[in-house]
């Protein structure tokens, strides 16, 4: 990828961001505040009610912008939320969306369980062939949602192609960046027109809160966001944009961090008798490993992989970790390991689970930032405690064969 | 497990069911009592509180101690270890100190029955040790000359004088020195600095080995009452995390610009341990694992050291070191100020000294604010002359 991670360490710092005018303040003050005085009627500093605007989700939202290279982005209360009102903005009754099929567990839920009571519906394809993508849109369709790399088998989609396709069609590109961060990918630059974040990951990367945000150049949709969150209410707090605002700050060097850890544990797992297959974009066994190279800066921290023995297996290394910690989110310090299949996939329904490839051992693991020595140390140690515990559960089921056999 | 996991890898909520990764806040002053007559584990956030006590736990593993204290600030905790002295007892002090260090040492305990003693600890230490000395005290590398004490032999020369040994690690961290392990008896940090990161927390934190000065303390933090409170314990607990990953890319950063500084034709001197011929560089490799990423210099005139501070954009003129921002100040008329000038001459502090605090932030975009600054200060004098001719 042609650029280097490392020209938005200054940006992520001090981009939209100065010093309090009133006290010097180096950081923004937490304006935990529901509202504002008005020197005379109408007449204010742009801040009028916090469901509204906040001044400290505002610092967030210039911040956000000057990573992503837009105006300001628009902040909400999770990621899901930022999703909701992206597609609000966008979509009316009978209006449709295509969506990669590989996707946020969320998301998903989203169109089949509440927008579909509107009238909108989605069609989920193999976005990695923009073919399938150019067959899906249909005269009502006004976006294409891709997340890549994907969650959680880590497929990839070109951005650059589907955007050609998006733009002889005349609809909206929007590219779910969650796993990358504008620092490892930037879509906007590939010609998509709508950046999504779920800041609750890498951007706040502490586990400390949840968050979403949306970022686009265009003026037109940012004024329609801004009312639709307005009126759902789904603007974050003025503390949770501080605290994401904070873990902005180590976002280029944190990311950096959790590329080099993940591709070591990658390596690491994919020379593991006990490893049936890897998904990391930074393995030479990586399918899509050209397009990575060239639409990412970096690998990333995320990965998962199938273990031999399937789902038994794959449950019992999970139960087995730990240094890992086996629990939901992405994206943080700590190394955070998962079961889509039970937790973050639960919602798809299991036959297109399957078509997909989240297959029931399939494992998702965030790599943090510990020393991956470690982590590699844990991983082994969970893989003996499981391959022994199922050779003692077949040394059980042969015992009980042999002595019904026996009671024959 | 090595460092950068011992950071990630604590118990964040012991007994929570929950099972939460991050610490919760317990933003509580109270806790309910089952019984009238005996206390839980909690009964008062002064005395106690479980988000503090998570971080305390930390820190202490972290230092290699037994126990660790967080306080309000970094002067409440050392004011805190200067209560284990009585009237009478005698400090030594290094003489290059915090401005606020000794600001408390000389206008409060003094009169209060606490004298001190201020040494150079590269000269002779033990003629100033007396039979009242109680507390030996230093910092290494030194704030603002990055002057470095060998703290084992200052350990020994205090312990054989029946003194404890007290040395302030802000500058360092864990992360790149344990002075419990070279023989101090307690370690204070400025936890507001490196240990929190991100300019966002004032706090302090006291850590020991020793059990009966660790009873002591407790009495002082819970008599006093300056313990850290719950949120920002919570902050501080979160800044450590990337305590490993943020001092890697400072110490990367700090010491090409003191490259880049001492080849500067306006930069007279440059201190950093990194640099080849700092003085006591070998002292401070054998007892460290980094040089850190505070760099001062020297410019030859105060007029041109304003200057250039003023003139930086991306260096923010602040108070305090350590953060992901970087920061330049002038320790004369800022950390430095309360130091009376008289003293300030005697230990040989330049008027003229600029201290870099370096950040997380793109090398070049830092260099090039330096360069971009250093270009446009000119010495006042050059101008007298222009206009005389």
């Amino acid at each position: 990828m042609s650029f280097d991670l490392d020209l938005f360490s200054t940006s992520v710092i001090h981009a939209g961001l100065s010093a309090d005018p009133a006290t010097g303040a180096l950081l923004t003050p937490i304006y935990q505040s529901t509202t504002y005085l008005q020197e005379a009627v109408g007449v204010h500093k742009g801040f009028t009610y916090s469901r509204a605007d906040n001044p400290t989700v505002a610092a967030l939202e210039r911040a956000l912008g000057a990573l992503e290279g837009t105006p300001p982005a628009v902040c909400f209360a999770t990621g899901m939320a930022a999703i909701s009102a992206l597609f609000l903005s966008i979509l009316k009754s009978g209006d449709h969306a295509v969506i990669s099929d590989v996707v946020y567990g969320g998301t998903v839920r989203l169109f089949q369980q509440i927008l579909n009571g509107v009238g909108i519906s989605a069609s989920f394809v193999d976005t990695s062939r923009p073919e399938e993508v150019e067959r899906a849109v249909t005269p009502e369709t006004r976006i294409v949602f891709i997340e890549t790399p994907a969650n959680p088998t880590l497929k990839l989609t070109d951005i650059a192609a589907i955007a050609r396709v998006t733009k002889r069609a005349g609809i909206l590109l929007a590219v779910d960046n969650t796993f990358l961060t504008p620092v490892l990918q930037r879509p906007l630059e590939l010609g998509a027109d709508i950046s999504v974040l779920s800041t609750t990951k890498y951007i706040e990367g502490h586990n400390a809160t949840v968050g979403g945000s949306i970022a686009t150049k265009d003026q037109a949709l940012i004024d329609r966001l801004r009312l639709v969150r307005k009126t759902l209410g789904c603007i974050q707090s003025p503390l949770e944009s501080w605290i994401t605002l904070r873990g902005l700050k180590t976002l280029p060097v944190r990311m950096q961090r959790h590329s080099e850890n993940a591709a070591t544990v990658a390596r690491w797992l994919e020379q593991h008798p006990s490893v049936e297959r890897v998904y990391y974009p930074g393995l030479e066994s990586f399918p899509q490993k050209e397009l990575a190279d060239r639409q990412q800066a970096l690998p990333g921290g995320m990965l998962s992989f199938e273990l031999r023995g399937g789902t038994e297996v794959g449950i019992a290394v999970m139960n087995s970790v730990k240094l890992c910690a086996l629990a939901e989110n992405l994206g943080a310090v700590e190394t955070l390991i998962t079961h889509p299949a039970s937790m973050t996939h639960a919602d798809v329904p299991a036959e297109t689970r399957a078509a997909i490839g989240i297959s029931d051992g399939l494992v998702r693991l965030s790599v943090g930032l510990e020393n991956p020595r470690d982590l590699i140390a844990d991983l082994d140690e969970a893989f003996r405690a499981a391959a022994s515990r199922s050779k003692a559960s077949q040394q059980a089921g042969t015992e009980r064969r042999d002595a019904c056999a026996a009671a024959d | 497990m090595k460092f950068e996991t011992r950071l990630l890898n604590f118990e964040a909520a012991p007994g929570d069911r929950c099972k939460p990764v991050a610490t919760p806040i317990y933003q509580t002053a109270t806790f309910r009592q089952e019984s009238a007559v005996e206390f839980g584990d909690y009964d008062y956030s002064r005395s106690g509180n479980p988000t503090r006590a998570v971080l305390e736990s930390q820190i202490a593993e972290l230092e290699g101690g037994q126990r660790a204290f967080c306080f309000a600030s970094g002067m409440a905790a050392i004011t805190a270890v200067t209560r284990l002295l009585h009237p009478g007892d005698e400090i030594v002090a290094c003489d290059d100190l915090y401005g606020g260090t000794f600001r408390l040492f000389s206008r409060i305990l003094k009169g209060r029955g606490i004298d001190t003693r201020y040494v150079d600890f590269d000269q002779d230490i033990e003629s100033a040790i007396s039979p009242r000395t109680r507390l030996v005290y230093l910092e290494t590398p030194t704030n603002p000359l990055l002057k470095i004490v060998d703290i084992r032999a200052a350990a020994e020369l205090a312990h054989r004088h029946g003194a404890l040994l007290c040395v302030d690690n802000s500058t360092m961290s864990p992360y790149l020195q344990n002075p419990l392990a070279l023989g101090a008896d307690i370690v204070v940090h400025s936890a507001t600095k490196f240990l929190c990161g991100h300019s966002d927390v004032t706090a302090g934190a006291v850590v020991v080995n020793d059990p009966k000065v660790a009873e002591d303390l407790y009495l002082i933090q819970n008599g006093e009452g300056a313990g850290l409170g719950p949120f920002d314990s919570f902050l501080l607990l979160r800044g450590l995390k990337t305590l490993a990953l943020r001092l890697d890319r400072q110490q990367q950063n700090a010491l090409r610009i003191a490259d880049f500084l001492s080849q500067h034709a306006k930069v007279s001197r440059v201190h950093y341990p990194g640099l080849p011929d700092h003085p006591g560089r070998e002292r401070h490799l054998a007892q460290t694992r980094g040089a850190g990423s505070v760099v001062s210099f020297e410019t030859g005139s105060f007029a041109v050291s304003q200057q250039i501070a003023e003139a930086t954009r991306i260096f923010n003129i602040t108070v305090s070191f350590g953060s992901v921002n970087s920061s330049i100040s002038l320790p004369v008329c800022m950390s430095h100020a309360s130091i009376p000038p008289e003293v300030r001459a005697r230990k040989f502090l330049p008027q003229d000294l600029v201290r870099l605090s370096v950040g997380i932030e793109n090398v070049d975009d830092l260099i090039a604010d330096l360069d971009q600054a250093l270009a446009s200060a000119s010495p006042v004098i050059e101008e007298e002359q222009i206009a005389a001719d």
